[in-house]
């Protein structure tokens, strides 16, 4: 399962990263994404769902399922 | 450089966006800031200076905000540059302050991580500890130091204890410092994900997050992120926001008019008959005067900006309107740029600063002038009073709606083009949207009123200092050689005949060539130029402007000129702002090329489809 599907509320673990877009794993990994981090998806943007507004941590982040659904989560 | 400034210690700030940086520059340094940016790059960083309670001066960098090292927007790149020493003309600091907001040091811990590989004496301030508190967040300092092995200051808010306590701490680290004895700390030699590890290792044992009752920040955002009320939210601010701009500026305005007009005045009754005092009043007073009028807009405008900005509320703006940007492949931190330039592109080009990824930076100041800016105003109701004729289509007035699709033109143009600009100019630049939407909170005074004073110098210093000059020139060209036969004699007069046959086609008239030139310094100078030419020119020397139009245009050559405006692309102060955001040349050229382009192809079209439907 990928974060980009996970729906209002639910919490999930991040299990992992697509292995083909190291650039943007980099990038997710330096504001904070990790494996083992719990994550409870916030909010969705007004227009087609789309972004996505996500508990992580402590911190809160908006991201686009564009680059959501290269985060594999396992739901808790 | 100097000796003496060989000798000052530099210290660099680094850290995530919104972690504080600037807040803590303003209050070591008291917001006295020499701005630095490259050519080309819509990046700046700040340079401060300030002295120890012990007297050493400290040169002090902040930093554009950076989450990691590997530089992916121009802007992590500046800010790894700077620490590493890359940047011409720039010394590498001699030692780091890592900033952090404490609420999210288990996201964010690995970064400090990271920046202990640069191989210099870093410390840790740990920020806001207040709304750390607030979130239930307990975290063990001195544990948390010698796990790190680095030093930890903690402050809330950069107020006065912490800043106290920060600038006892600096006496001796930098003494340290200087004298080579600070202890640079171990290189972490692990990849990303293994410091993410680490970093999770230490704050499991020194971070403790007490309930998880969702915090006051979700608590608002469950409001202002709902897909309807949201929106209501943001809609209901932009409104009160627009109306602000032009009704609470609307006085000042009438104010820095009237201060003009006197001045003018003033100067016309005292001085002789010369080509001086014409020089003073028609030249620099009456050109200052037409960009100065617009400084009370701006600083409107920016009150409202920099206030959405420092509360935590403009990312949340662009999140919401995201998808809708996403569409021309921009990020919704466009958003807020392209709706400033509605009342001016100056400060909407001077807002693009908030977005973080250079290539949609660019693209939008590319774009901003298509905005329909307030000095337009002026010239639409002017021509579409002489020309549209004030009936109803159906519930629509006929006026209002040619306002209208001219404002949308320019919307939809500004879409296409910044479509166009996404895929060839930006090489294809994926535009990805990862932002922080950073916790609530109050402005620091202090902090809001340099930035707005910040924004009303950039104004006055860069548009004023092209407009001046620019006020001279055009003031010289449109009084020499002989004015004794109105400006047809002048070199304006001159210049606008030499262009007036390329205008021809899009059924420009020598009047309109000649009132091009003046209307360089701002666009609604054109109106006040045409009014001149016309009264020198012709017989109608007391009739009102407006008759004299209809009389002496067709209306393919007003609706030709309609169009032209929508483009416009003949603003000085526009270009001199893409100048100093972007630090060359290059683009503000590009962008009079292509939007005479456009205003040239746009109003030709116009003009010609309108003669042959008889019009």
């Amino acid at each position: 399962m990928t974060l980009d599907q996970l729906s209002c509320n639910q919490k999930a673990k991040i299990t992992g990263f697509d292995p083909l877009f190291l650039e943007l794993e980099t990038r997710l990994r330096e504001i904070g994404f990790s494996e083992g981090d719990e994550v409870t998806v916030l909010h969705f943007g007004p227009i087609g769902k789309n972004p996505m507004s996500i508990k992580l941590n402590g911190a809160l982040i908006a991201l686009r399922k564009n680059e959501a659904k290269y985060i594999f989560v396992k739901l808790l | 450089m100097s000796n003496i400034k060989e000798k000052n210690i530099r210290l660099a700030l680094l850290g995530a966006p919104n972690c504080g940086k600037t807040s803590l520059f303003n209050a070591l340094t008291g917001g006295r800031a020499k701005v630095a940016n490259y050519p080309g790059v819509t990046v700046e960083y700040r340079k401060g200076e300030f002295s120890l309670p012990n007297n050493n001066p400290v040169e002090l960098l902040d930093l554009p905000g950076v989450y990691g090292d590997c530089g992916h927007s121009m802007d992590e790149k500046v800010a790894i540059d700077a620490v590493r020493g890359n940047l011409v003309g720039e010394r590498s600091p001699d030692g780091l302050i890592f900033m952090m907001d404490a609420s999210h040091i288990n996201t964010h811990l690995h970064n400090v991580l990271q920046a202990k590989s640069y191989g210099l004496p870093i410390i840790l301030v740990l920020n806001m500890m207040d709304i750390a508190a607030r979130d239930g967040i307990e975290i063990n300092i001195p544990k948390l130091e010698s796990l790190l092995g680095i030093s930890i200051i903690s402050c809330v808010a950069v107020r006065n204890k912490g800043r106290v306590h920060l600038l006892e701490f600096l006496n001796e680290w930098t003494a340290k410092l200087f004298d080579g004895s600070a202890s640079i700390p171990n290189k972490e030699n692990n990849s990303l994900k293994d410091l993410q590890l680490k970093s999770r290792q230490i704050t499991n044992t020194t971070v403790r997050q007490l309930g998880i009752a969702p915090t006051i920040t979700q608590k608002i955002d469950n409001i202002v992120l709902h897909p309807l009320l949201g929106i209501i939210f943001l809609s209901g601010l932009l409104i009160f926001m627009f109306q602000a701009v032009y009704w609470w500026a609307a006085p000042f305005m009438d104010g820095i008019d009237l201060i003009f007009s006197k001045l003018q005045f003033i100067v016309d009754s005292n001085l002789p008959n010369t080509w001086l005092k014409s020089l003073i009043s028609d030249g620099i007073i009456a050109g200052v005067g037409s960009v100065i009028i617009f400084l009370p807009q701006i600083i409107i405008l920016f009150a409202f900006i920099l206030l959405l900005e420092a509360s935590g509320y403009m990312t949340r703006a662009a999140f919401l309107v995201d998808s809708l940007m996403a569409k021309v492949g921009l990020n919704g931190r466009a958003f807020i740029p392209l709706l400033s330039s509605f009342a001016c592109a100056i400060p909407g080009i001077m807002a693009s600063r908030t977005i973080e990824q250079e290539k949609d930076r660019l693209t939008t100041i590319l774009i901003a002038p298509l905005m329909t800016c307030s000095a337009r105003w002026p010239v639409y109701i002017m021509i579409i009073g002489a020309f549209i004729p004030d009936i109803n289509i159906g519930f629509l007035g006929l006026q209002g709606l040619v306002a209208f699709s001219l404002v949308l033109g320019g919307i939809v143009f500004a879409m296409i083009m910044a479509f166009i600009f996404k895929r060839t100019l930006m090489n294809n630049a994926k535009s990805i949207l990862l932002i922080e939407l950073p916790s609530y909170k109050l402005p620091v005074i202090k902090d809001y009123f340099i930035g707005l004073w910040d924004r009303a110098l950039i104004f006055i210093n860069r548009a004023g200092r092209i407009i001046l000059p620019a006020s001279i020139i055009i003031w010289f060209l449109a009084s020499y050689p002989t004015k004794s036969n109105g400006i047809v004699g002048t070199f304006a007069g001159k210049i606008g005949s030499l262009i007036e046959p390329i205008l021809r086609p899009i059924g420009f008239n020598l009047e309109i060539a000649i009132s091009l030139i003046p209307g360089m310094a701002a666009r609604e100078v054109v109106v006040g130029a045409l009014a001149t030419i016309y009264s020198l020119d012709s017989e109608a020397l007391d009739g009102p402007l407006k008759e004299t139009l209809q009389n002496s245009w067709s209306l393919p050559t007003a609706l030709s000129f309609l169009v032209w405006f929508v483009f416009a692309p003949q603003c000085l102060s526009t270009l001199a702002i893409m100048r100093k955001e972007t630090n060359s040349w290059k683009w503000p050229l590009f962008a009079f090329f292509y939007l005479f382009t456009l205003a040239y192809l746009m109003a030709g079209i116009t003009y010609q489809i309108a003669v042959h439907l008889g019009l």
